[in-house]
């Protein structure tokens, strides 16, 4: 199979073979970061621009870290210190930072389909790092990779996906990429943040937690997304906690080998008790570094060109 | 494509080798150890295959490495991504003679790739490059210190190099187009 995405907007449109490339590309990347030299010279010469239009502490160092190890150069353009606080429109910054030929620019913005948008108005690769409550490919593409590399395979798995799923890109990029790698997805959470239409995704819709969590193989918790909520959603965080927090008392209904992953900041003592967190079933710090790869496969593989793939003989 | 002609069969294959491993034991210093490390998809095979003649040679066992040069080449942004294989080195190539292992030596570029990723893990004593077959049409200015083959060729036809390991057969073919 060829890569021949000059973008990364969303997994909706990845076909489930393009999605086990950048996984299989990923495999060698990681092992990359566990070399004494930890940088290749495949972007060398090659300008990035990370463009957060919205906060973001991980997803933007992940995205730096790689580019770095990939040897491009990088530009951090961020909300705080940048022209749109002066009033330019996302398009006009967009062109001005292609001007400076930048050959891809890696985006972050609260309204859903800026990525879509800005593809379709420069020349650069975009690579959508989280647009609104829409999608976070890499994100999607870091779980699935721990996944796999924790139970060998996504087919045949269940995967329960607890917490804020309506407000949440995660939720909806992971949903996507499990369902496209033949995985059963089970949504839980306050009726409120879990809508019913889900269940038009292709996913099984639930609100009692035991019942979500207990044939699960992986349970994926999703953080109660205070910034995007204009009004409550569920009466209060304790009621949250009471009804819907992973404890000890709860996970031990799950299968002995269900393991717990959250794509961070984790709220401690809200969606997940703390000990939980740090106990050899969380995959959460194993997340982190493997988003790190996945984001150097990613640009690694829009990198590339139009010509006919590697010649393989010789 | 017209009938592609065959250079090597199973057992010419399996002879080159062995000569190549003996001439690379001729070559080998004293007192330095050497290393071999091929590069997929191909080279990876004929160097775990030279390393099993070589250690009966030797009479000791020879350390066998994979290295991919996929994020090393030149040509990345002008052609789609190539596929990355998992590199593993489980040794320290530094102070050892290394010998690249290759199925067809042609433009060079990817011996390039190859000595600019092997700096990353050490600075071997000295790099060599044994291939089974050389078929000539050099961009850069490398050759190889061992070779199964000499194979004159046109610029557009093709060699392809069947492994067991991965096509079921051992065979080399040469390809012309019509």
């Amino acid at each position: 199979m060829t890569w021949a995405r000059k973008h990364l907007l969303d997994i909706e449109s990845l076909t489930p073979d393009e999605i086990v490339m950048v996984l299989d590309t990923a495999r060698a990347f990681k092992a990359v970061g566990e070399r004494a030299i930890k940088k290749v010279p495949a972007l060398r010469g090659k300008t990035v621009v990370n463009l957060f239009v919205e906060p973001s502490t991980r997803t933007r160092i992940s995205f730096e870290l790689a580019e770095q190890r990939l040897s491009a150069d990088v530009i951090n353009f961020s909300a705080e210190a940048s022209s749109f606080k002066k009033g330019e429109t996302l398009k006009d910054t967009a062109r001005n930072l292609e001007a400076l030929n930048a050959d891809f620019i890696v985006i972050r913005h609260s309204a859903s389909g800026a990525p879509h948008f800005l593809a379709r108005v420069l020349n650069a690769s975009v690579i959508n790092a989280g647009d609104g409550a829409h999608e976070h490919p890499t994100q999607a593409l870091l779980d699935v990779f721990t996944i796999r590399e924790h139970k060998g395979k996504i087919a045949g798995l269940n995967i329960t996906i607890l917490g804020d799923v309506l407000y949440s890109r995660v939720a909806r990029s992971n949903i996507w990429a499990l369902l496209k790698l033949g995985a059963t997805v089970t949504l839980c959470g306050p009726a409120t943040l879990v809508p019913k239409t889900f269940e038009q995704m292709g996913c099984r819709v639930t609100y009692d937690v035991e019942e979500a969590i207990r044939d699960a193989d992986i349970i994926n918790l999703l953080r109660i997304q205070h910034e995007r909520q204009r009004k409550t959603m569920f009466p209060s965080i304790n009621e949250y906690i009471q009804l819907f927090g992973l404890n000890q008392a709860r996970l031990a209904k799950a299968k002995p080998d269900a393991l717990i992953m959250h794509p961070g900041p984790i709220n401690r003592g809200v969606e997940i008790d703390s000990d939980i967190a740090d106990s050899s079933r969380s995959l959460i710090l194993e997340q982190v570094t493997n988003g790190l790869a996945v984001r150097m496969a990613v640009l690694f593989l829009v990198n590339g060109g139009k010509g006919p793939p590697e010649v393989g003989e010789n | 494509m017209a009938e592609p002609t065959v250079i090597f069969d199973a057992a010419a294959i399996q002879r080159a080798l062995t000569r190549v491993a003996h001439e690379i034991a001729e070559r080998s210093e004293n007192g330095t150890e050497v290393v071999l490390i091929g590069i997929p998809v191909g080279g990876d095979h004929l160097a775990k295959r030279l390393s099993r003649i070589l250690s009966e040679i030797w009479r000791q066992p020879v350390p066998v490495g994979i290295l991919d040069v996929g994020m090393h080449r030149d040509d990345l942004d002008q052609r789609a991504a190539p596929k990355i294989h998992p590199t593993v080195i489980p040794f320290d190539v530094t102070g050892k003679t290394v010998v690249l292992v290759d199925d067809v030596l042609f433009s060079g570029r990817t011996t390039r790739a190859a000595m600019d990723a092997l700096n990353d893990f050490g600075r071997p004593k000295k790099i060599q490059l044994a291939v089974l077959i050389d078929r000539g049409h050099r961009e850069l200015p490398i050759r190889a210190d061992f070779v199964g083959k000499n194979v004159p060729t046109a610029g557009n036809e093709k060699i392809r190099v069947r492994l067991v390991e991965n096509d079921g057969m051992d065979e080399v073919v040469l390809e012309r187009p019509k």
